[in-house]
């Protein structure tokens, strides 16, 4: 059974008060950073691990905090990402519900690291019993000296603040999520200049996921070069995965980057398989804006071989027969589910996020929600599959931010890979709306994989 | 919470309100107020119900600035609603993995049992519905949320909304 650095004590009764976690060492990152290093050598720490940016970019947080700017007497900035909107993620909200302390100790180390003495946690709007689960918390370790004037004697200030979002996805964009909480509409700022040279109220600012945040507190006890060692190459440490879909067993997993993609899905320890004892159909490895997959593609690679829970191994292939690790949010669809359903699904939710500051995407996301539409009630052309493509080779790479990249993926992998399903609405548009495609050839190999993990 | 709010009537925030709002702006450095507007947006939403023009406004003088910055910022955001609501909003999740565990047919059953469509209140004014974008809780799904302290249901099934909706009703009538 793999090491598990961040939901180790996730099943502690009482867990998620101060003094259950202080007693299982929680806050001994706090002690050592603060007292035993300097901000330089707690950013060296995270470089060393190799930690990547959890929220979905995969940058490195070790290179980003260097970048920050540091130019005298101007305020800087810490903001944790916890606008968790990806559908398919659930990560964040498990760990800030269950573990709250895990992501305000992590909270304190980063903003030593950086030298803000302000921090804020942007948590998404809807989640406002978490929003009351982190203000205890802070209430907490305020009153236990980890936060507040002084901390621990080290004459080291810190207020941290939990800011709630209004419902946009769009503000888990860094830029939006700035603007955002400086009570302004979520539309992304231009960049360059990045956040590290003028972020929240112009000042140098840093924003990272809620998860990263939190593997700092390991990275800090054990130090960067154990954390490297877990994992496997550049993916190193361990990830938090949101498993989701028609699943037997969905729930947060903590993985080690590099595990087989058939041992997280089929074992007994992960998924469980798939529910009700249906074959896989296909799977979105990342959340809803990386390309999906067939089962077969996810499985091995086009060079059949094994996939992992990795950066590289999910992305081999490229465009063409990979996908990414995004931000971890894992959905499994079964025989029974509908390709161009879920495409139309996924189409309207980019259009009804987009921010609207970007024409390619305020109207791309639209067309593609209205072709996809008529696909799936059986009014499809056969022309329709080409115009989709070309609206999203028309977004992509053409806004300011990757909403409008978010937005074009799904659609064009799912016509990459599935164009019969799309051809059999439009050829067979009555028995579309009655019934689904099902499974088809692509899970050619998967019945005998089944059998293997079984 | 207040009973619905006749729109044309100016808004007068109780001094409870007005030190909650404080309380929010110590939270930002001098001069940066508006940082407020997002969770004082809530606070309001959640004693009147919605964000009425006339609270607006009244928003915009309390953090000194201009009501249109209230008003593009409440239109812009998906929670804040800008006309009144049931007392009870039932907030299905309609996206991808919650649409392939069932959530239409869940928000079928809410629709056929309030006898309201989507956006509409019910007679009684207790209770309106509408599909939201992902809520981040895809493992759980169908999922659905009920302001102003977004609890959450999980694993819906007709019956568990039928249980709910019966609860709901039994403690607005006490």
């Amino acid at each position: 059974m793999a090491r598990k650095l961040l939901l180790e004590h996730i099943n502690v009764p009482g867990i998620n008060t101060f003094d259950v976690y202080r007693s299982k060492g929680g806050y001994a990152a706090v002690e050592k950073a603060l007292k035993t290093l300097t901000p330089d050598e707690v950013v060296e720490e995270v470089k060393k691990s190799g930690l990547r940016g959890r929220g979905g970019a995969g940058f490195p947080t070790g290179m980003k905090w260097s970048f920050l700017a540091k130019p005298e007497g101007v305020a800087r900035y810490l903001v944790c990402n916890a606008d968790e909107s990806e559908p398919g993620t659930f990560k964040d909200r498990y760990l800030m519900t269950h573990i709250p302390h895990l992501l305000i100790e992590g909270m304190i180390v980063a903003s030593f690291a950086l030298g803000a003495k302000t921090s804020y946690i942007y948590v998404r709007g809807e989640m406002m019993p978490q929003i009351r689960i982190l203000e205890r918390a802070i209430a907490e370790a305020k009153a236990k000296g980890f936060l507040g004037k002084n901390i621990l004697g080290t004459g080291y200030d810190l207020e941290l603040y939990v800011q709630p979002g209004g419902g946009a996805y769009i503000c888990g964009e860094e830029t939006a999520l700035l603007e955002s909480l400086e009570g302004k509409r979520g539309n992304p700022r231009i960049k360059p200049p990045f956040p590290a040279i003028a972020g929240l109220y112009g000042c140098p600012t840093v924003v990272n996921n809620v998860e990263s945040i939190a593997a700092v507190v390991p990275i800090i006890n054990e130090g960067g070069d154990e954390y490297a060692k877990l994992g496997i190459g550049r993916s190193t440490g361990t990830k938090l995965i949101s498993a989701g879909g028609n699943l037997r067993k969905p729930g947060v997993y903590e993985i080690d980057l590099g595990l087989p993609v058939e041992e997280f899905l089929y074992s007994d320890e992960y998924c469980g398989g798939i529910a009700n004892g249906k074959r896989l159909k296909a799977v979105v490895a990342g959340g809803s804006s990386v390309p999906i997959l067939p089962a077969n593609l996810f499985l091995k690679t086009i060079n059949n071989e094994p996939r992992l829970m990795s950066y590289e191994s999910l992305a081999d292939g490229g465009f063409v027969s990979g996908t990414m690790m995004g931000s971890g949010g894992f959905i499994a669809y079964d025989e029974d589910q509908c390709i161009v359903r879920n495409t139309w699904n996924f189409a309207r939710f980019y259009h009804h996020e987009s921010c609207g500051q970007c024409s390619p995407c305020r109207e791309g996301t639209g067309w593609m929600e209205k072709v996809l539409h008529r696909l799936e009630y059986g009014h499809g052309k056969m022309s329709d599959m080409d115009l989709l493509v070309d609206v999203s080779k028309k977004i992509e790479g053409n806004t300011i931010c990757p909403l409008g990249d978010a937005a074009a993926w799904p659609v064009a992998s799912a016509i990459r890979h599935f164009r019969d399903e799309f051809e059999w609405h439009v050829t067979h548009p009555h028995e579309a709306t009655t019934r689904n495609f099902g499974i088809a050839h692509y899970a050619d190999p998967l019945p005998k994989l089944e059998e293997a993990a079984g | 919470m207040l009973s619905v709010q006749d729109p044309n009537t100016p808004v007068t925030f109780s001094p409870e309100l007005i030190s909650k709002f404080a309380d929010v702006v110590s939270r930002y450095p001098e001069g940066k107020q508006k940082s407020a507007l997002l969770p004082i947006l809530h606070l309001v939403q959640a004693e009147y119900g919605w964000t009425s023009v006339p609270a607006m406004d009244k928003v915009a003088e309390y953090l000194a600035i201009q009501p249109i910055e209230v008003y593009e910022v409440a239109s812009f955001y998906t929670m804040y609603f800008l006309k009144p609501q049931g007392k009870y909003v039932l907030e299905v999740c309609r996206t991808g993995p919650c649409e392939i565990v069932g959530a239409t047919p869940i928000m079928q059953h809410i629709e056929k049992t309030l006898g309201v469509k989507e956006g509409e209140v019910t007679p009684d004014g207790l209770f309106s519905w509408r599909g939201v974008e992902c809520l981040a809780a895809c493992g759980f799904g169908p999922v659905l949320q009920i302001g102003p302290e977004y609890t959450f249901y999980e694993n819906l099934t007709p019956e568990s909304v039928d249980q709910l909706i019966g609860d709901l009703k039994g403690k607005a009538n006490n």
